[in-house]
């Protein structure tokens, strides 16, 4: 593996921030408002003991959560151009800048290469922190080039989803992200190299019309929220309440759009089992 | 029918209509007085009408142009498909749930002799808006179920098994936004479109007729070459919905449609739409059969060299102009 090699030249990448919990010692759980301890919680990779919550896992948390050591990371180089010059209340322009600032990140998607239980893939990972995970060209092409990754390298793929859709301010250009990182999963499914999808909370709107369900295999967090459309859209159309656990990871299962519901505690396990089952024949 | 015409009339294109009436009450007086005044004032009247349509016409902001995408006398689908094809046979179902009425689809004979080039039996789809409250409902406002995708998708791959090119038209503001939707994979329907249409063995055109709105639309717009009318709208959400979300207010659709950069002229220079298909003055429903004419002659146009394509360059062509699509910088 000639991507293989590179990595082991160094290319080390630190323990990312964790997103989605408040700063401080303590930490209330959004899910049952219990107090939990930083530590504790970072222990439990930012899932709650007592009631299972996810919190929500940035890309560097989950690469380190499910690598086995070392991994190298691709394309966070790539920034949005504002190819509409949008602005809405205030520029697109401003707005990136502004959350690139706050979150120290390029965009909403970061891709990696590494092993789990020992099998090389390629992961790309969304983050809910930049512009609620939006997919713009940015991310369409960071999603993409890590389909592609798999494919030339004939290494599964895994795309870790968290995001509000297709990104408003890119227009057209947004929604072709969903055709152009599906067409690049033709080519994945026809070389007969596995492609896996991790849906998290939330994953909605075009990223779930796109490669979200376009997984081999579709596995989710617990009490996600995943769909097409926002529940407020729905409960206008409707002109009723949703039913309880509308649209939820378990909803889904039920459904029959999800394979399995898996704890992150457990995620790295069932991944590199899965892995072994397909790949080592 | 003039009483209809006013009833459709859009707010912009009244100033127009209020000059073409008196222009033609001065024509009914002129019929009766053959005085030289007259006349002059008849011509000066004409000149001031078609200068004023020019400028109304020739200037539309993308709102504007977002109200012709949608205005009711507009052409359908079905009736695209009446004037380009014979003996066109509608197909029904997705023979896994049901059937779908916001979108039709089925095979004819496009009838491309008439547009300068051959005749050539097709698939032909798209989303399917009705005219009146009873058949808008019927066809649920253009707005597909996952059943739509579905039976869009058999029939593709119907079409690919027969080497049988296929022609989709869009025309939604979405996919339906429902309960029952949602519990049967509305994503799930549209992704796998996207995938499949990406590896579809035979030729794909997809023209953009009215309203291009969101996944909903891309679900049946997947292909190789892209034309689409020149006042039709195709972006990743409505201006209304746009507005609603990043003003929080309805108010700001126009200032939405602006930022959206969601018309035609927009969209050739991103590489999202191949070639714009002129209207006649005043939107397609002014003159329908000009804009088959033109619809026709640009499927002629493109689909033609499509055809001695061989397949897997065809596929490799697609994957590429999607690779292609979206604007980044690298640092
Ligand atoms: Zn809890």
């Amino acid at each position: 593996m000639s991507w293989f090699k590179r990595t082991s030249a160094g290319i080390k990448t630190q323990r990312g921030q964790q997103n989605d919990v408040p700063e401080g010692q303590w930490v209330k759980c959004q899910g049952c408002s219990e107090t939990i301890t930083r530590r504790e919680l970072e222990r439990q990779l930012l899932v709650c003991p007592r009631c299972q919550y996810h919190f929500k896992m940035s890309p560097t948390g989950y690469f380190n959560l499910l690598f086995d050591g070392d991994y190298e990371v691709f394309d966070d180089n790539i920034i949005s151009a504002d190819p509409l010059q949008f602005t809405d209340q205030k520029p697109y322009k401003d707005r990136l800048e502004a959350t690139r600032k706050k979150t120290g990140l390029q965009d909403a998607a970061k891709a990696a290469v590494g092993l789990v239980g020992g099998y090389p893939i390629s992961v790309s990972a969304m983050d809910f922190t930049f512009i609620g995970g939006s997919m713009g060209s940015v991310v369409g092409e960071i999603v993409a080039r890590s389909i592609k990754r798999a494919y030339e390298n004939k290494i599964p793929a895994l795309v870790i989803t968290q995001s509000g859709g297709a990104r408003m301010m890119e227009g057209a250009l947004s929604l072709m992200q969903m055709a152009k990182t599906s067409a690049h999963l033709t080519r994945l499914s026809e070389a007969g190299l596995p492609f896996f999808v991790l849906l998290t909370n939330p994953t909605t709107g075009g990223v779930t019309a796109s490669f979200a369900m376009l997984g081999d295999i579709h596995l989710a967090e617990p009490g996600a929220l995943i769909g097409f459309a926002g529940p407020r859209v729905i409960r206008e159309t409707m002109g009723q309440d949703l039913p309880d656990g509308f649209q939820t990871s378990e909803f889904l299962l039920q459904k029959g759009y999800i394979d399995r519901i898996v704890d992150r505690r457990n995620l790295k396990d069932e991944l590199a089992h899965l892995l072994a089952l397909l790949l080592s024949k | 029918m003039s009483q209809n015409i006013k009833l459709n009339l859009l707010e912009f294109e009244k100033p127009l209509y209020e000059l073409e009436q008196k222009l033609e009450e001065m024509r009914a007086l002129s019929h009766e007085d053959t005085g030289s005044d007259l006349s002059k004032t008849l011509q000066a009247l004409e000149e001031r009408v078609d200068e004023l349509r020019e400028s109304i016409y020739k200037n539309l902001t993308r709102w504007q142009r977002v109200q012709i995408a949608r205005h009711p006398d507009r052409p359908y689908t079905l009736d695209h498909i009446d004037a380009l094809t014979e003996g066109f046979v509608e197909l029904h179902g997705d023979r896994l749930f049901g059937e779908d009425p916001a979108i039709v689809g089925g095979f004819g004979t496009f009838k491309g002799s008439r547009y300068g080039g051959k005749d050539q039996t097709v698939l032909i789809l798209g989303h399917q808006k009705g005219r009146d409250t009873k058949t808008r409902k019927f066809r649920r406002f253009g707005m597909p179920n996952p059943e739509g995708y579905r039976k869009a998708l058999r029939l593709m791959k119907m079409a690919a098994r027969f080497d049988i090119p296929v022609i989709t038209l869009l025309d939604t503001t979405g996919a339906f936004p429902g309960l029952e939707a949602e519990e049967r994979g509305q994503a799930e329907a549209i992704a796998r479109n996207l995938f499949e249409m990406a590896r579809l063995p035979v030729p794909i055109v997809v023209v953009i007729i009215g309203e291009g709105a969101s996944g909903g639309a891309l679900g049946i717009g997947v292909g190789d070459r892209i034309l689409m009318l020149e006042n039709a709208w195709y972006s990743v959400i409505s201006p209304e919905s746009c507005s609603s979300i990043l003003w929080r207010s309805w108010d700001y659709k126009e200032e939405a449609a602006r930022a959206l950069k969601l018309t035609a002229p927009d969209l050739i220079p991103f590489g999202i739409v191949d070639q714009i298909i002129a209207e006649p003055i005043g939107g397609a429903h002014r003159d329908p059969e000009t804009t088959f004419e033109a619809v026709g002659r640009a499927i002629v146009e493109n689909l033609t060299p499509l055809l001695s394509v061989p397949t897997q360059e065809l596929l490799d062509n697609r994957l590429a102009k999607f690779d292609a699509m979206g604007t980044f910088s690298e640092v």
